[in-house]
């Protein structure tokens, strides 16, 4: 027995995979015949199926929230400090839906998928899909699963834009909506980054247009480059300098140009962990829903007005060190729903984690969460 | 707990009407108000502890200092009250955030300690010391009360900046009033409720 899996813990759990035969239409104009979707639950769906969460990931999150694969994972779930008997997002009470989200590469549709109109793998030529068709294929996963109405939408970071889509989209088939650290339109800024990723990668002499698994090779460099740029990002100046300092690895300088100090090492690992895992069509694809997502557009740049038929509670939370989508990009989202006369609450928790707080188990955190999700059902 | 200022306060309020609390603490008020008046509303309050409590109650929060401005939240007469309970003397600027009480709603309901209290005067008349009191409890040196002020100064404050002053209650530091209290308000009143509203 794992030592790891503590009694809070959902323990072991096993993805599914549900095809969905229905044709989404997608934002860029194309269509999608059908799409797999793979997700993981935990905890039961009482009878009127009342307590259903649904879980959204961030940029490079998955299905995979809370508990274990098998007996030898070392590390849970993205979110298992959430998730769990006790926790937040209460097993006990909950029925908690998390999905890789349409365009991943973690078994859902994605470029890694087959394309079954060709027989070949979608790579570059799959679809740009939006967080807007994001909800919309969640939706469809809730009625495959018999969920009408979800208790709770709940993400942080880009999985928060999907909370508030899903308010936006759905008002009738949602409760609640958390939304955490996240924005309602990128900034200059926030493009900017994404964009030098995504250049990162693109010019890697092996990404090949996008055509990399035919060559049999990845755009690493690329893709480690726009990982650790990414890492930067979500940390703040002070955890860093908590974290690293100017500490040496090997306690002197070598006046080379290999890694002489602690943080570049951090990155190095960071990056390589990550292009072992994740597919860089998919980083291109989903730094774009990001870029794209700004649900005022559609009403003349007024959010408030984005919000205007709107349904559900929301918890906006922010964390003070977080410069990626920091305090001001919530205050935007709550002085909008204020304005709509939405049902809202708002807290900023001190953390010194930058963006990746909403990742961490800062007890103030979790207890607004559980606060909040107290009085869902 | 229920306070019996609160009591006073909800008498105030119009059944299903949109409140404001500054400093709502734990929304104990606006909580009471939803059950009593059905009103809606907000509350703001700087203190996480606080806002926990407010979120626990089902009491919409918003944690954030009003010190620094309700104009990015909300238009004018956005609300039918906006009401301020035991926080004016923290303010910064205490006539501005009454005027902006009366931008954001269409009435204003403050309460606040009185510095004109006759153990107050006593303790700095004749002691020569800064008074502590049940209404008045800290050190000089770590009150949170920077602007106090007795009731006479706070009629005077509306009359300079045209407020009408609608209603007025005068209580003792357990919340309750008597005859004393209304003969000589500002010696004997500990505590102040006013209702007020643009002349």
């Amino acid at each position: 027995m794992n030592d790891n899996i503590k009694p809070n813990s959902v323990g072991i759990v096993e993805p599914k995979i549900i095809e969905i035969k229905e044709t989404l239409k997608l934002d860029c104009g194309k269509t999608l015949e059908s799409f797999e979707l793979i997700y993981e639950t935990y905890g039961t769906l009482n009878s009127d199926k009342s307590n259903a969460i649904l879980i959204c990931h961030a940029l490079s999150g998955d299905h995979h929230a809370a508990g274990y694969h098998n007996e030898d994972d070392k590390k849970p779930g993205w979110w298992d400090s959430c998730i769990g008997p006790g926790k937040p997002f209460d097993t006990n009470k909950f029925f908690v839906v998390s999905l890789n989200n349409l365009g991943g590469c973690r078994g859902s549709s994605g470029p890694n998928s087959i394309n079954k109109k060709t027989g070949k793998e979608f790579g570059p030529d799959f679809p740009i899909v939006t967080v807007k068709d994001w909800v919309n294929s969640q939706k469809l996963l809730g009625d495959c699963l018999g969920i009408n109405c979800w208790a709770c939408v709940v993400g942080g970071s880009l999985g928060g834009m999907q909370a508030l889509q899903w308010a936006i989209s759905y008002p009738e088939n949602l409760k609640n909506s958390i939304v955490v650290a996240a924005a309602a339109k990128l900034s200059a800024q926030n493009i900017a980054f994404n964009e030098v990723a995504r250049q990162a990668i693109i010019t890697d002499p092996d990404f090949h247009d996008g055509r990399y698994n035919d060559y049999g090779v990845i755009p690493k460099r690329g893709l480690s480059i726009a990982r650790m740029l990414g890492h930067i990002t979500y940390l703040s100046d002070d955890s860093m300098r908590q974290k690293f300092g100017r500490d040496l690895r090997e306690g002197k300088l070598h006046f080379g140009y290999d890694v002489d100090f602690q943080v570049e090492s951090y990155l190095r690992y960071q990056a390589q962990a990550f292009v072992e895992r994740f597919d860089a069509n998919t980083y291109l694809l989903m730094t774009k829903a990001l870029d794209y997502f700004d649900p005022a557009e559609e009403f003349n740049g007024d959010l408030s007005l984005a919000f205007e038929k709107t349904n559900s509670r929301f918890l906006v939370v922010s964390f003070t060190s977080d410069w990626r989508f920091s305090s001001s990009k919530s205050h935007e989202i709550v002085k909008s729903l204020v304005k709509a006369r939405k049902n809202v609450s708002y807290a900023e928790i001190e953390a010194n984690q930058g963006h990746d707080a909403f990742l961490m188990p800062i007890p103030d955190y979790l207890k607004v969460l559980s606060n909040f999700i107290k009085n869902v059902i | 707990m229920e306070r019996k200022d609160f009591k006073f306060i909800s008498e105030w309020i119009e059944k299903d009407s949109t409140v404001l609390d500054l400093g709502c603490g734990d929304s104990t008020l606006l909580d009471f108000l939803r059950i009593n008046k059905n009103v809606s509303g907000y509350g703001f309050e700087k203190d996480i502890d606080k806002v926990q409590q407010s979120i626990n109650k089902n009491i919409s929060v918003i944690q954030a200092d009003f010190n620094s401005g309700l104009d990015q939240y909300f238009d004018q007469n956005f609300f039918d009250y906006a009401v301020m309970t035991q926080a004016l003397q923290e303010n910064k600027n205490p006539d501005k955030i009454i005027l902006e009480m009366l931008r954001v709603a269409k009435e204003g309901i403050v309460t606040f300690p009185n510095m004109g209290h006759w153990k107050n005067r006593l303790q700095l008349g004749l002691l020569g010391k800064m008074p502590i009191s049940n209404s008045l409890p800290n050190n000089w040196f770590d009150t949170p009360n920077i602007h106090l002020c007795t009731f006479k100064d706070f009629e005077r404050l509306c009359g300079d900046l045209s407020i009408t002053i609608l209603d007025k209650k005068v209580l003792n530091s357990s919340y309750n009033s008597n005859k004393l209290l209304s003969f000589l308000p500002n010696f004997f009143g500990e505590i102040a409720l006013y209702r007020f509203k643009k002349s």
